[in-house]
């Protein structure tokens, strides 16, 4: 029964989703984070998505091959007082773009209940289907 | 008399099938929607369903080898990567992928709909059969 195959699909899909919202959501916490750990100012992050064959039917889902670090330049905001500021001033800060992360939780979040209403006709369906000849 | 029964269920059990197979396809567009790269795929149902009908190898299906002439042709019906097209874009995208979530919805809705008909089709048939056997 193949129609089982579109809940691993949705699984996956929702699974992706979560993951992106999640990056987002250290992206939107650290928007700030002049420093870490490891002294580095943080550094947005970015999952890639892959499609991926559930199984041989041709069924494709989605996993996150990796998630990378945002390579646009790092604002330098001018605040002397800083104890963090180089020799001219400047504050080196992450590199978050909230609009863009905004725009992307939006997009997330949307895919997911694309997902999720997915996974609720075909449930319908097969439920429908068990109560064949009835 | 089973042949007869065998063959009113026929045309509605594969047009099932290709239903089912198409809600897959559709499924795996929609949950692609933000994979970059990705081609949004579709099946032709009237295609498809004219394969499985005859049994044919016209839908990509293998057919059965028959050594005697008593050995049943049999129905491969579809397979795997069987009729599967790429849709043509509406519009492109820098990303590469080309998934319209809305067309992929109303396709969804709409074949979730006629899975239901199919359906309910059969469970006419059956109890039409019924109602004759019956009395």
């Amino acid at each position: 029964m193949s129609l089982f195959n579109i809940f691993n699909v949705a699984g996956s899909a929702m699974n992706a989703q979560s993951q992106r919202l999640n990056t987002v959501a250290s992206n939107l916490a650290n928007a700030d984070s002049a420093t870490s750990a490891n002294g580095e100012p943080y550094k947005a992050k970015q999952v890639v998505f892959a499609a991926t064959p559930v199984d041989e039917s041709g069924a494709t889902g989605v996993n996150v091959a990796a998630v990378v670090e945002d390579q646009s330049p790092m604002k330098m905001v001018y605040d002397p007082k800083n104890p963090l500021a180089d020799g001219k001033g400047y504050v080196t800060m992450p590199n978050v773009n909230v609009v863009e992360e905004m725009v992307n939780m939006i997009s997330a979040s949307r895919s997911y209940q694309s997902n999720a209403d997915m996974m609720n006709t075909t449930k319908t369906l097969l439920l429908k289907t068990l109560s064949l000849g009835q | 008399m089973l042949n007869r029964l065998d063959d009113m269920l026929n045309f509605n059990t594969q047009a099932l099938r290709i239903r089912d197979q198409r809600q897959q396809v559709l499924a795996s567009n929609i949950a692609n929607a933000d994979t970059p790269n990705y081609k949004a795929r579709d099946l032709d149902f009237k295609a498809a369903l004219q394969g499985a009908l005859q049994g044919s190898s016209a839908a990509g299906g293998t057919t059965l080898d028959t050594t005697s002439p008593g050995h049943l042709a049999g129905n491969p019906g579809l397979t795997a990567e069987a009729g599967l097209l790429y849709r043509t874009p509406a519009q492109g995208s820098v990303d590469g992928n080309t998934v319209n979530m809305d067309a992929e919805r109303a396709a969804f809705a709409d074949n979730a709909i006629h899975y239901e008909f199919n359906l309910t089709r059969i469970t006419q048939q059956i109890k039409t059969m019924l109602a004759a056997i019956q009395g």
